[in-house]
């Protein structure tokens, strides 16, 4: 079955992965297309792989979001080995007991839903690493 | 007083809350009329008029307002800077002053918001037949609201109350929603408030969950407003009445930053940088020191906001936000009395006219016309405000000595 990265910085494949536009200058990421980099305005980029592994640095559990939304929901930001994410928390209960700051989570992938063609889009969230 | 200093003649700001017979124009002549009359001018008088509006009836209210009030040929520049966009009013006349460009200004914030619900998520409906194909700067096949973290604002300013507690330890649900009680205790004195009802820990703690830790209680209050300012140099101000010189507060400082590069920005807005940057440029132009601050008005949109924001105001040492609340220094009677009008959480935050209406609870305070609330001797006063993008705008205020 074909499948597609809800977005493009996310590369699919037997490790999947996110990846970021790094400043060839300065090392500053980007997860979208910049004509200077915002911090030295630097203008050669590269692809940089972004650690699998992170550390939730912070969170919330959104539980009245826009219709068709579905909640609750975890989102959060990722410190992963330096580069900061945002994503999800995900394959764990909403709730403060089950998602804490500073908890060490890894990148995981999902169907997020299928088209009329049948192709798949894959989405990604963060689930807690196991001990 | 100075000739190049800048003063605030004249100020109002409208009851916030539901004005369903009263449209934006409608709001925003009331609060710059007011604002003219409390300063004894007319707007034949000036020479430069900055409005703001973000949501309203679309482009130019401060040609509308013009309409509404006096049309006299003046200069008027819209302004639109997030919920900076009242200080950006503010500032833009200011600077024309400054630059020697007119003698009297006015800015104008407006803003109608009631039930206008949950700000920041959603995103536009895919078309009719469902095909995966990438679209905008990330590339994405469908909606990443609630799927790639969240647009809501409550969840996106959870966050930065949560990423601070991560940082230096000691935040808590319970904290969080203890700002709230204070901001709640506080509107029970401000007639103006949308919201003036005292609320105990439990009924904010109990009260709807919207992205946690932030129940709504703890979330700003939509709703309808306007505020309006006339400033004038001091130079002028030295030709008007004495009981106009009196009741004149003066500019001290006037900010307004942007957010520099961070390496977390993209995905979480920063908004401690650009408000560290703007206080301590406001500390130096004014040559204050955040002990001199007899009370001030911070742009708690979340309660998870203000705690971030007495520290990024120096209120308190780095690090040392939870410490500073729970000492009680930020309540009405403690050490810096912050958001003694009741904040954004219960005054209400119709966006554009926030960051002129914090202006005129500190001008109150300075003129010692805040009745009950009065805090007793206020000299100088800070007012915050940050819009996400980001901007950020700092007033620092003080009383005449005429």
């Amino acid at each position: 079955m074909a499948a597609v990265p809800i977005v493009d910085y996310l590369v699919l494949g037997d490790e999947p992965h996110l990846v970021a536009k790094e400043c060839t200058s300065c090392g500053a990421r980007f997860f979208d297309r910049r004509n200077n980099c915002a911090s030295c305005f630097a203008t050669e980029f590269k692809d940089a792989d972004i650690a699998t592994t992170g550390e939730l640095k912070a969170f919330t559990i959104v539980a009245f979001a826009a219709p068709g939304v579905p909640v609750p929901f975890v989102a959060g930001v990722i410190d992963c080995d330096g580069t900061s994410v945002r994503g999800n928390v995900i394959n764990t209960d909403p709730d403060p007991e089950h998602v804490t700051l500073g908890m060490k989570v890894k990148l995981a992938t999902y169907v997020v839903g299928t088209d009329d063609d049948g192709t798949e889009a894959i989405g990604f969230g963060f689930e807690p690493l196991e001990a | 007083m100075a000739s190049d200093d800048i003063w605030i003649l004249g100020i109002n700001m409208t009851k916030f809350g539901k004005h369903p017979d009263l449209d934006t124009v409608d709001l925003a002549a009331q609060a710059a009329n007011a604002a003219l009359a409390d300063g004894g001018v007319t707007m034949a008088d000036m020479g430069i008029l900055a409005a703001g509006n973000l949501m309203g009836m679309g482009g130019g209210i401060g040609q509308q307002l013009q309409k509404q009030i006096g049309q006299t040929g003046i200069p008027v520049i819209n302004v639109s800077n997030a919920c900076a966009t009242g200080a950006t009013a503010l500032r833009t006349a200011i600077m024309a002053l400054k630059a020697g460009e007119a003698d009297y200004g006015l800015a104008v914030g407006v803003e109608k918001l009631a039930g206008a619900g949950l700000l920041g998520g959603g995103g536009t409906p895919k078309s009719d037949k469902n095909v995966f194909e990438p679209k905008g700067r990330y590339g994405a096949v469908t909606k990443t609201d609630g799927r790639i973290g969240t647009d809501t604002m409550p969840g996106v300013f959870a966050q930065i109350g949560m990423e601070y507690g991560h940082k230096y330890g000691g935040t808590s649900f319970e904290l969080f929603a203890k700002i709230s009680e204070k901001n709640h205790s506080h509107s029970t004195l401000n007639p103006l408030a949308a919201y003036t009802k005292k609320m105990t820990l439990e009924e904010i703690m109990g009260d709807m969950m919207i992205a946690y830790p932030n129940t709504r209680p703890m979330c700003s209050a939509n709703c309808d407003g306007a505020a309006a300012a006339v400033v004038v140099t001091g130079a002028k101000l030295k030709t008007l009445s004495l009981e106009q010189q009196r009741r004149a507060v003066k500019v001290s400082a006037s900010i307004l930053t942007s957010d520099p590069w961070q390496e977390s920005c993209q995905v979480l807005p920063d908004v401690n940088t650009l408000t560290k940057s703007a206080a301590k440029q406001a500390y130096e132009q004014a040559g204050v020191s955040p002990a001199d601050l007899d009370l001030v008005e911070l742009h708690d949109c979340f309660a998870t906001a203000e705690l971030v924001h007495y520290d990024n105001l120096g209120l308190c040492e780095e690090g040392g936000a939870v410490d500073f609340f729970l000492s009680g220094a930020s309540w009405r009677d403690g050490k810096t009395p912050v958001n003694v009008s009741g904040g954004l959480q219960s005054k209400g935050h119709p966006i554009a006219a926030t960051g002129i209406a914090n202006i005129w609870e500190i001008c109150h305070h300075l003129r010692g016309e805040a009745g009950d609330r009065q805090i007793e001797g206020a000299k100088v006063g800070l007012a915050h405000v940050i819009g996400l993008g980001s901007a950020c705008g700092v007033h620092i205020l003080e009383k005449s000595a005429a």
